[in-house]
């Protein structure tokens, strides 16, 4: 009950401060510039749960300010960036990916844009296909036609 | 009385928007000649009727006349009085009437510079628009009725949005709206072609004006909402892939895709099935974007609507006329004949990629939008597709597009010669790779690939200039026949090639704030310098300010290049009063090589404050690109408008045409 009070404080706190990113704190920077460069990444890609499309990189949600201190802590104790990842996932659910696994469920999301560039292109090579049909079927010259057209050339 | 009057037009242009559809289908069905000239009459009447009405409207907001509900939810009167103006539309009621008051200015347009068209064509559109506005009017006068009055009036109202109050979103939606309504006008046409079961090539040359200049205001529309973004939300992000973006940004895909399918049919008289659907796809994505918007169905910092019955009013709308539509057309189709055959490697073939590209990306953005909508609503899972998903997708479709641009326009029609064109854009090739291997040396960090990415956006530019050379045979012949060749060239091709090169602008800058953007973020105490992308920053101190209706605090930083003083950066933390709301103004140096961008965080126990500070190298150019589309756009409309209003000047110079492509 008290997080939800919280998430539903701090969200009506967000749509009133119309999401003013203030993000990350200064005392949250790694010193290590790799490992906060890994940071700022793995941030991008999650998303701030109490907010309306924002990543926590962007947010300046109190929540958001956890999960950044929470990724960094993963880092620091020597995590891969696939090992914070799948620690969050295994916390906060599918939904805090911003970039989606591919899984059943998705599988249409990913494949449907290839799916469609493909069929799209079978259907503009069958107008030229088409196209070429439509040349060849026109019936070659007769004898009469062919005459016809070389007295038409030589006047011209 | 004023709004009453407002409310009474409104009413009245439902009553003329019926009869504007009524008349229409009338002469349709009965082959009533006479009924011919009833809905062009109309359209002017919806027009002006609906002028009264949002006037009323915007009187009421500035008069301040809060026992109007519309006014007492969305103003106040100590606000400035472009805001009062501007607030008329930034809510929901009032936004829904400027939506149909362009709508109106639309038709009314066709019937009062459309004498060239056929006149059964023209009153079949015009019936169309008349259905729209009518379907739009009941809806703004059944569920979002602005005029509706409070009793007692209310002694304040409650303001707007602070984050609303702000130049770009003044003109934000009126830009946007003629985007989206714009393209009514290539549904009405496509519509009116399908109930007649036939489709000419002047058919493209009639809507492709309409479909301009809705493309051209959906462009600047989009550039104003990513401007506001980058200096409003508060770290100079200008794209975030909001649904509510992608609402604005599907329409203007599927648009461009039209504008350059409509070439091939007016040229060669080929792709006319495709046109005619996707003049009916881009409307249909017009109007899910409004849904998107208004039903509140996407939760996003953008929806300001929240109420399930006007969702499903909308939604019935989009059933009937996308619905409607494609039955018609899966029924239609069939009977228009197709035109025009081309080789693989030509003009109509480069613009067949053009499409296909374009129109799988307007797909992908369209799946990666609704889709945790979809999957939500049928298994119950929820899932998020955020920016990561968007770039890895619509990246690698744009980048085949952006290479292939400069090819089009050298290619001839019917059968290209490639090699010939790839040899005339020998220079442009040169000058690209020479720019991305500058770009290569001159930056540190950043993304492998980026160099790349100024080498395309040179490629861009370099290769529309060397088609506009090219044509004025620049270098091979002498410059007084440069100058007459130019001086000839009709303004459709320096449309073309103008465009193309505000492409090529906005990749430039794209690429380079997105690559090389940096960013400190630290505790800044007052005196102390900070060294920061080749500025040197001093944080001086915090003062109080009052404004119109808010009180900010200020702060103050003196940037210095060179110990020499640029200029002093003001970012501000403001607290508005009504309602009560806190923003953060960031302060903007602009440069020719990017802008110095500050924010002010929160004040620190030690006297210290907590700065971001960005730089975001050439940011610019993506909006200046986007105004150079725009300019573009608007230089093809000039001469296409020349044509179609003059005929016989057609005829005088058959040159000037026929060198148009």
């Amino acid at each position: 009950m008290k997080q939800l009070l919280r998430i539903a404080f701090f969200s009506t706190l967000i749509v009133m401060s119309g999401g003013a990113a203030l993000a990350v704190q200064p005392d949250e920077v790694l010193k290590d510039a790799r490992l906060e460069d890994r940071a700022r990444h793995l941030s991008s890609e999650l998303r701030c749960l109490v907010c309306q499309n924002q990543s926590i990189d962007d947010s300046d949600a109190p929540l958001a300010r956890d999960l950044r201190v929470l990724v960094r802590e993963r880092l620091q104790a020597g995590d891969s960036d696939g090992a914070v990842m799948d620690y969050v996932v295994a916390r906060y659910g599918e939904f805090i990916l911003l970039r989606p696994r591919l899984s059943a469920s998705t599988y249409a999301l990913w494949l449907a844009p290839l799916v469609i560039l493909l069929s799209g292109a079978i259907l503009a090579r069958q107008l030229f296909r088409s196209a070429g049909d439509r040349k060849a079927s026109s019936p070659p010259l007769s004898d009469e036609e062919a005459r016809k057209l070389r007295r038409v050339l030589e006047q011209g | 009385m004023i709004v009453e009057i407002g409310h009474f037009a409104l009413i009245l242009a439902f009553a003329v928007a019926l009869a504007q559809m009524g008349s229409a289908a009338w002469a349709a069905y009965q082959s009533d000649d006479a009924a011919l000239s009833i809905a062009p009459s109309a359209a002017m009447a919806q027009f002006g009727l609906l002028i009264i009405a949002f006037s009323a409207l915007v009187w009421a907001y500035v008069a301040s006349d809060f026992s109007v509900a519309n006014v007492w939810q969305n103003s106040h009167s100590a606000k400035p009085l472009i805001y009062k103006i501007s607030g008329a539309w930034g809510n929901h009621e009032g936004s829904m009437l400027l939506w149909v008051l362009i709508l109106a200015l639309f038709g009314a347009a066709v019937a009062a510079f459309g004498e060239n068209l056929p006149a059964r064509l023209k009153t079949n559109a015009l019936g169309v628009q008349g259905c729209i506005g009518a379907a739009f009017l009941a809806f703004v006068i059944f569920t979002s009725n602005p005029f509706a009055r409070l009793d007692p009036a209310p002694f304040e109202g409650q303001g707007l949005n602070p984050i609303l109050q702000d130049p770009a979103l003044a003109i934000h939606p009126p830009l946007l709206y003629a985007g989206y309504v714009g393209f009514s006008m290539a549904f009405s046409f496509a519509i009116a072609a399908l109930l007649e079961g036939r489709i000419s090539a002047a058919w493209a040359r009639w809507v492709r004006p309409w479909t301009l200049v809705a493309w051209m205001f959906l462009t600047l529309g989009i550039a104003m909402g990513s401007w506001w973004a980058y200096y409003e939300l508060g770290w100079g992000g200008w794209w975030f892939w909001d649904p509510v973006e992608n609402a604005s940004f599907m329409p203007w895909l599927a648009g461009t895709a039209l504008l350059h399918s409509a070439v091939v049919m007016e040229k060669r008289d080929a792709l006319k099935v495709w046109t005619v659907l996707l003049a009916i796809i881009t409307f249909a994505l017009s109007l899910m974007g409004t849904f998107l918007v208004r039903s509140g169905v996407l939760t996003s910092v953008h929806a300001f609507a929240v109420d399930p019955e006007r969702g499903i009013f909308i939604l019935a709308i989009i059933a009937f006329f996308a619905g409607g539509g494609f039955a018609l057309f899966a029924w239609r189709a069939p009977l228009l004949r197709q035109g025009g055959i081309f080789a693989p490697i030509s003009r109509e073939a480069s613009l067949v990629l053009n499409n296909l590209l374009l129109s799988t990306a307007c797909a992908a953005v369209f799946i990666g939008t609704l889709y945790p909508l979809a999957l939500e609503a049928l298994t119950g899972a929820k899932i998020s597709v955020g920016a990561p998903y968007f770039n890895a997708v619509f990246v690698p479709l744009m980048i085949p597009l952006l290479v292939a641009v400069p090819f089009g326009p050298f290619l001839a029609w019917k059968r290209g010669d490639i090699l010939g064109v790839a040899q005339r854009l020998v220079f442009a090739a040169g000058l690209s790779i020479l720019a991305a291997i500058v770009a290569f040396a001159i930056t540190q960090r950043g993304p492998a690939l980026a160099p790349l990415g100024i080498g395309l956006g040179t490629w861009l530019i370099i290769g529309a200039l060397s088609e506009l050379a090219s044509r004025v045979k620049l270098f091979q012949a002498p410059l007084a026949e440069n100058w007459r060749r130019l001086c000839s060239l009709p303004r459709s091709s320096f449309g073309t090639t103008i465009a193309h090169l505000g492409v090529g602008v906005a990749v430039l800058g794209i690429v380079s704030t997105t690559a090389w953007r940096s960013e400190h973020i630290m505790v800044m105490k007052p005196g102390e310098p900070v060294d920061f992308a080749g500025y040197t920053l001093t944080f001086k101190g915090i003062t109080k300010r009052e404004g119109a209706n808010y009180v900010e605090d200020v702060g103050e930083f003196v940037a210095t290049q060179n110990g020499r003083e640029i200029t002093s950066l003001l970012p501000s933390k403001r607290q508005y009063t009504a309602p009560p709301t806190v923003t953060t103004e960031a302060a903007i140096h602009p440069s020719l090589a990017g802008d110095f961008y500050v924010v002010l965080g929160e004040a620190n126990a030690g006297g210290g404050v907590v700065a971001r500070l960005y730089f975001h190298p050439l940011i610019r150019l993506i909006w200046i690109g986007a105004c150079i589309m725009f300019l573009g756009g608007a230089l093809s409309l000039s001469d296409r408008r020349l044509r179609i209003g003059a005929p016989a000047r057609r005829r005088a110079s058959p040159k000037l045409a026929s060198q148009s492509p």
